[in-house]
């Protein structure tokens, strides 16, 4: 694995392209995550409340069904199973720990589909911090449900209607409430994405998916997967798993949305303070991404994805909306689990892949369960 | 050596006045009027601003306007091919944000500004640590690069700053983004006070200075101000003929005003 030196790049990715007011948050930022996470108490903490909290570590699901249909041997890691729903909470318990011990009162955060701004709402909720959330005015309306949790929990939800109205923009105005609240609010950044040190903390906070996965499938295979998949939005929850395996053989997949392909179709770009692969038209605007899933809805992507791609250690294929909403139906009726949108886009590789893989191994992260994209899903399928 | 920026504000200076440097978004409807209604009025320098699909320096004003500028099809090379025609008689400077600048290269975007006639820029995004090889292209082809300094820096951040600064150092009024604001933060004199402490060059407020009343009490401490929102809102609503009543009203006050 890769820690970013002070100028906070994986290779050529990565940086701290922010505005001039918010480099003293981001190296107060670094500081102190560095400094919490090799304080053995802050560790024991955050191991604490992820495991009587969050319900860490979660467990490995091996599907039987599904193995013997598609020929593979498929393994889930159940972060569906964490408290919220997703595997979101791992980050937002590690950096509201960090905000209280910062000192900062109030956190804000961006969403997609409404997962990590349910988990800090949450997190916010327990530490006993202010939350806003900021949500493109699109992914509020298909994503209400999750808008209603985040109101329950205590914390306020804002529609942004600037741009293409999804996550993209979302990050900008929490960015613009972070630039004018910086002394007293802490930036919630929800993926492996932004300005330098997040990346690398993000990634810092998730990786306990890869150190668990790594040790849960060498109990139960004797060695390492083949594949490990997940799929990538800005590629947390990908950054988290492929951590425990980037030091072994295994494959590492990480798979796109058709229509928001940041390494399979962008091209090194700068925004959300990193540079990373990112769609953008011929003079540099920034493309508007489109999923059927909100979560996924994004052109760029984490640097240290960008940089295991450019070595080619990880690779990043794309499905298309239909064959995320067929896999979704398969994954439901074959094993009893209802994926979320953003993990059927990884079933739905596996699913078009596996007469390639016959007799493989393969781990994936099912990161986030399905409930939240039920009435989307009833709407689409007209009923089932 | 002097760039043509810091030379024309200078001038300004050393003649006891204070400059008045309005933003522009580029491309939006009559901006290149716009323009030359600032420069009709006393403004002694405009920023253009090159529209960004993620502006995260701007609040609503400007975002609209860049919008309303992209939705027309306005591109980098649209607006610089216009200023090429351009012929104001004071210098012109860029605001644009880094994608800009790195999806056209460094030394390819600095030599096009140059072609133009463009004397600086501003990049928002871009801090101190970052800006190498942006500021060696940009010195390479004799253009200016503003740096930014915010209410946040810590003093030993400062002359750093104002070292690598050309043309002016850019003082952020408020912690926040660009829009009009009721009355002028705090932050914005006490910054420019520090900024002046440490360095000769032309310091300018900018970011919340809204009307010519504040104008006014930020150069009270700085050599003058960047008016943005407040201008932009006049090219929406009455187009150049508001600009340039509005600029000659703060020229008016800024040559006034008791020192």
């Amino acid at each position: 694995m890769v820690t970013p030196g002070a100028d906070g790049r994986f290779g050529e990715f990565g940086g701290r392209f922010v505005p001039e007011t918010l480099i003293p948050a981001c190296q107060e930022l670094e500081v102190a995550f560095v400094d919490a996470w090799a304080d053995p108490s802050f560790r024991k903490e955050l191991d604490d409340v992820l495991h009587e909290y969050a319900g860490r570590p979660s467990n490995i699901t091996e599907c039987h069904n599904l193995s013997d249909q598609l020929g593979i041997r498929l393994i889930l890691k159940r972060e569906d199973l964490n408290h919220t729903g997703s595997h979101k909470i791992n980050n937002v318990i590690g950096q509201t720990l960090l905000a209280k011990r910062m000192g900062k009162k109030r956190i804000v955060a961006e969403t997609g589909a409404g997962q990590h701004g349910v988990a800090s709402a949450t997190a916010a909720a327990l530490m006993g911090l202010e939350c806003k959330v900021y949500m493109g005015a699109v992914d509020v309306a298909r994503q209400e449900l999750n808008v209603f949790r985040m109101k329950l929990l205590g914390s306020e939800v804002e529609a942004v209607t600037s741009g293409s109205q999804t996550l993209k923009d979302a990050v900008n105005e929490a960015m613009r409430d972070w630039v004018a609240t910086v002394e007293s609010t802490h930036y919630c950044l929800g993926s492996v994405m932004g300005p330098h040190p997040y990346p690398f903390m993000v990634r810092q906070f998730h990786r306990v998916i890869g150190d668990e996965a790594y040790v849960q499938c060498n109990d139960l295979l004797g060695t390492t997967p083949d594949f490990v998949v997940a799929c990538v939005g800005g590629g947390s929850n990908a950054m988290g798993i492929f951590s425990g395996f980037v030091d072994s053989p295994a494959r590492l997949i990480g798979v796109e949305p058709a229509g928001g392909a940041a390494v399979g179709r962008g091209q090194p770009g700068v925004v959300h303070g990193m540079k990373s692969y990112l769609m953008q038209d011929e003079h540099g605007q920034v493309a508007e991404a489109h999923s059927i899933s909100a979560g996924l809805d994004y052109p760029g992507v984490g640097p240290e994805h960008s940089y295991l791609a450019s070595i080619g250690r990880s690779e990043y294929p794309t499905v298309t909306d239909d064959e995320v909403i067929s896999a979704f139906q398969v994954m439901s009726r074959a094993e009893g689990i209802i994926p979320a949108l953003e993990c059927a886009h990884a079933m739905a590789w596996i699913i078009r892949e596996a007469p390639k893989m016959q007799g493989k191994t393969v781990l994936m992260n099912l990161s986030g369960r399905g409930d939240k994209d039920v009435g989307q899903m009833m709407n689409i399928l007209g009923g089932v | 050596m002097s760039g043509r920026l810091e030379t024309a504000l200078r001038a300004r200076i050393d003649a006891g006045g204070k400059c008045l440097v309005p933003y522009i978004t580029g491309g939006y409807p009559g901006w290149v009027e716009s323009i030359r209604a600032c420069a009709a009025n006393g403004a002694d320098a405009v920023e253009i601003g090159i529209p960004f699909s993620d502006p995260v320096m701007d609040g609503p004003i400007i975002q609209q306007a860049s919008q309303v500028s992209l939705d027309a099809g306005t591109t980098p090379i649209s607006i610089l091919h216009e200023v090429r025609t351009l012929d104001v008689g004071i210098p012109l400077a860029v605001m644009c944000y880094y994608n800009t600048v790195f999806h056209a290269g460094e030394k390819r975007f600095a030599s096009d500004l140059a072609a133009a006639g463009i004397s600086a820029a501003i990049v928002p995004d871009l801090p101190l640590e970052e800006s190498g090889p942006w500021t060696a292209a940009a010195d390479e082809a004799g253009i200016e690069t503003v740096m930014l300094a915010a209410p946040t820096a810590p003093d030993e951040r400062l002359p750093r700053i104002t070292e690598r600064a050309r043309g002016f150092v850019y003082s952020v009024g408020l912690l926040g983004v660009t829009g009009e604001r009721s009355s002028l933060a705090g932050t914005a004199t006490a910054l420019a006070a520090r900024v002046k402490n440490v360095t000769t060059k032309p310091v300018l407020v900018g970011v919340g200075v809204s009307n010519a009343e504040q104008a006014v009490e930020a150069s009270r401490v700085a050599d003058g101000v960047i008016m943005g929102a407040s201008v932009v809102r006049r090219m929406i609503e009455g187009g150049p003929d508001a600009v340039g009543a509005y600029i000659r009203e703060v020229r008016e006050a800024l040559d006034t005003a008791q020192w």
